[in-house]
């Protein structure tokens, strides 16, 4: 027993807290934090990569509006973007979106900006003779970014992304806030039900947490270590 | 949507603007005190962690570790919530009498950003060469002496950039604090919201706000790099 505290109340809801109602009901608990993850992640990228893109477009025009697009959403908090979707979708889809997916769009949008710095950098930080060599031997402008620039960026970022994967799965927590039962909402949730066990459940949960993301902190570090030994060879 | 009446002047007058005013003002309270805390707790862990003192640097590591890769949210609800059993009674006692929310805030926010900040000034600490550390012991001072006078005033210059960035983030971070009640800005927009319905007008005030703020923050970091750093990366 750490100074008086009662771990039961975990053990007792330990399914609660990694699967949420599941099987019973929707998954919740760590489960959907890592989906939430997993699929914001996905779609982040996908978002970053184009934004960034768009950042080092020859055209002033692109290259603009798209910084500017980014540097607005690297401007206000997290919780802005969710309550901006939250209020926002509804009224342009015309109709009620899933919770789940309000908040994977809302991550998806505020990570997109986060990611094209990083698809940017990476971009900028390939020398330029690549560029040259690839247009001299014929290639046009948009292939070489796509068959020689990327590849080779994109394998630089590599501990990058994993870092905000780990940045990711810590603002999941943030759905909380709008009712999601991922990780954080289910622990309020039995915070709630039993009253008398907060030390216990919230640091149970940062142990949980933690775990995962000091795994993909060290495994964002090794790669950082064995990329730049293999690109020294 | 297209039958939406815009309202602009409840967020630009009267009642609603002063709650915003009172939320920014309490969104800029609780930025500087907890930078300032995090900033001291900052320096202090990130000697800890380059303590020759194994059992030191251990304990500077596993708190860099810890509270780097926890939520923040997370880390809020357990000091609102859960702080009271581990704490002594004294302190309790003490945290009661203060505004609570405002208190457990703080705390959140400085021991969460004073990870950040310390791994900030060990890098700002390591990019100074090792010599200037070896000339300084044999020329006398102590280690302690060593890293005040010689070590992180050139360290800190270089960390500058890198702490103005951390309140940048910190000042973000703070919106979380309406979670336990904190009113500040955030919480102050959706109170309007929820009073008038007027959603679209309250969240773009402070949506705006924080523009405003971070884009500010954002050019003095800027402008510390031409005035500040530029004659030094030019040798």
């Amino acid at each position: 027993m750490v100074g008086g505290l009662d771990f039961h109340v975990v053990w007792e809801n330990l399914s609660y807290f990694f699967l949420g109602r599941y099987p019973k009901g929707p998954i919740g608990g760590v489960a959907l934090t890592l989906y939430l993850a997993v699929v914001s992640l996905a779609l982040s990228f996908l978002g970053g990569l184009i934004l960034g893109l768009l950042s080092v477009s020859r055209n002033r025009l692109i290259k603009w509006g798209s910084t500017a697009i980014i540097q607005t959403i690297r401007g206000m908090p997290l919780l802005m973007v969710i309550f901006w979707m939250f209020f926002l979708l509804p009224a342009l889809l015309g109709g009620g979106i899933k919770a789940d997916w309000t908040i994977i769009l809302a991550l998806t949008l505020f990570t997109s900006a986060y990611m094209s710095e990083i698809v940017r950098a990476g971009i900028l930080g390939i020398p330029k003779g690549q560029m040259e060599a690839a247009v001299s031997t014929g290639l046009s402008h948009g292939q070489a970014m796509i068959h020689i620039i990327l590849p080779q960026a994109l394998r630089n970022m590599i501990p990058s992304f994993v870092n905000q994967f780990v940045s990711m799965i810590k603002d999941t927590s943030l759905a909380f806030i709008v009712g999601v039962s991922e990780l954080t909402q289910v622990a309020t949730q039995i915070n709630n039900r039993t009253m008398l066990y907060p030390t216990e459940i919230f640091l149970f949960v940062a142990v949980v947490y933690f775990i995962i993301c000091f795994a993909f902190t060290e495994l964002s570090r090794w790669l950082e270590r064995h990329l730049a030994y293999r690109k020294s060879i | 949507m297209l039958n939406y009446k815009f309202d602009w002047a409840i967020v630009t007058s009267g009642k609603y603007f002063e709650w915003l005013v009172s939320g920014l003002q309490v969104t800029i309270k609780l930025s500087l005190v907890s930078i300032t805390l995090s900033f001291l707790l900052g320096l202090i862990i990130a000697m800890m962690r380059m303590s020759h003192v194994r059992p030191v640097r251990w304990f500077a590591h596993g708190y860099l570790e810890f509270f780097r890769n926890t939520p923040l949210l997370v880390q809020l609800l357990f000091w609102y919530f859960g702080s009271y059993k581990i704490l002594p009674q004294a302190i309790n006692d003490w945290l009661v009498r203060q505004d609570f929310e405002f208190a457990a805030a703080v705390i959140a926010l400085t021991i969460y950003t004073s990870a950040f900040i310390a791994e900030d000034i060990r890098s700002g600490v390591r990019s100074i060469p090792k010599e200037q550390m070896e000339a300084a012991r044999s020329s006398g001072f102590s280690y302690i002496r060593s890293m005040q006078y010689i070590i992180l005033p050139q360290a800190v210059r270089l960390t500058i950039p890198p702490l103005i960035n951390q309140f940048l983030n910190l000042m973000k971070n703070s919106s979380l604090a309406m979670t336990i009640g904190v009113a500040e800005l955030m919480y102050q927009a959706r109170q309007v919201e929820s009073y008038t319905f007027k959603g679209f007008e309250a969240f773009s005030a402070a949506t705006l706000v924080y523009l405003a703020m971070s884009f500010t923050i954002t050019g003095l970091m800027t402008l510390y790099d031409r005035v500040v750093l530029r004659p030094f990366k030019g040798r």
